[in-house]
């Protein structure tokens, strides 16, 4: 469970870029499909996390990131179909990850 | 939209204003409905990965080669870590970091002949960051030894995420997990180096499937060498300790 962590170290970068405002009411996230963070968890731990401070009772919004590979042989950029990241193109297996490890916080709404 | 009043005039770092006008608010606070979207687009884990390119800076510095160890719980981890440090004393000066939830019986375990071992118990947090490793790091001595070895917590999930300066990452599987483990822990499994598949001994009693685990890990994690071992027993051993040997002469010539 480190989405506990994940979310205090948000939350630290969210009050940072809030310091002039009064209350936050949104925070936008991005979360990779294989960053390990389960939205869920993360939900869970915002609302514990956020407890007097002034973005309690704000909404925490994740958008999920899905995965994206590249072929380097190939030139090819393309979604996996399971977890072996497997060029579609050409069957080789050393793909790189381009999207989807993605833990972030996309924007806050505040005032 | 805005959260809070659900009105679509939120522009990007600008103020937008509506006429007051009554009506029930979704949240006790009083506020005057001026809101600002700020756009911030940062990884979490930037400050981590920050500090944990400073380790490997100071690690380099000392000439040190630094393994990061992961696995479930149970699957050998300190066994397999005594016997390296045993059999490799006359080549190599290893310390250690363990990181575990509660008590230090695996520092323990591992300060054979004088081995520096620092353990860190991290309460409820489920992995290492970078900055414990520095401090822990801190308080061995570091002339002393050549081969930093990070034991991480317990944890096939959440360590993933966390770059602790490590110059190559361990990921052990002992034959009483199950074949399909690397495809349940795929994050885990895609960011090691090596992969050590653990307990060879017993793994004709549980009925172990060798070619379908192999399969899965080259499957999942084409990039990792792979070392088949019973570390209780001695078995295999010797091709993982070829590997250290490489790894520390590569890291000399650096």
């Amino acid at each position: 469970m480190h989405e506990l962590s994940i979310i205090e170290n948000t939350l630290e970068i969210a009050l940072e870029n809030a310091k002039n405002a009064g209350k936050i009411h949104w925070l936008k996230m991005r979360i990779g499909e294989i960053s390990g963070v389960v939205p869920e968890a993360l939900h869970f731990a915002f609302d514990v996390v956020t407890k007097d401070t002034i973005a309690e009772g704000a909404t925490l919004e994740i958008e999920t990131v899905p995965v994206n590979c590249y072929c380097q042989k190939c030139e090819l950029e393309f979604k996996p179909l399971d977890l072996c990241y497997e060029c579609p193109n050409c069957g080789n297996l050393h793909t790189k990850i381009i999207t989807g490890k993605e833990i972030e916080l996309t924007s806050l709404e505040v005032s | 939209m805005c959260g809070n009043c659900g009105c679509s005039e939120v522009n990007e770092v600008k103020f937008h204003t509506h006429e007051h006008h009554d009506h029930e608010h979704p949240h006790n606070q009083d506020h005057d409905h001026h809101h600002q979207k700020i756009e911030i687009g940062q990884s979490i884990l930037a400050k981590n990965d920050r500090l944990a390119e400073r380790n490997r800076g100071f690690f380099l510095a000392h000439n040190l080669l630094v393994v990061n160890v992961l696995s479930s719980p149970g699957s050998g981890k300190t066994t397999f870590l005594q016997r390296t440090i045993t059999d490799r004393q006359n080549e190599l000066k290893c310390g250690v970091i363990v990181g575990d939830l509660e008590t230090d019986n695996d520092a323990q375990r591992l300060r054979i002949n004088d081995t520096q071992a620092i353990q860190i118990t991290t309460g409820t947090v489920c992995h290492l960051e970078a900055e414990m490793v520095l401090k822990a790091a801190q308080k061995l001595n570091l002339k002393d030894i050549n081969l930093l070895i990070i034991e991480n917590v317990g944890n096939l999930v959440c360590p993933a995420a966390y770059d602790l300066g490590e110059n190559f990452r361990v990921v052990l599987l002992s034959v009483t997990e199950g074949e399909d483990k690397p495809l349940k822990y795929p994050t885990m499994f895609k960011s090691a180096d090596v992969v050590i598949v653990n307990k060879m001994d017993i793994a004709e009693a549980v009925e172990f499937d060798r070619d379908k685990a192999l399969l899965n890990i080259k499957k999942v994690a084409p990039q990792a060498t792979i070392f088949e071992v019973s570390a209780r027993k001695g078995l295999g051993m010797e091709n993982w300790y070829n590997y250290l040997n490489v790894r520390s002469r590569n890291l000399l010539l650096t």
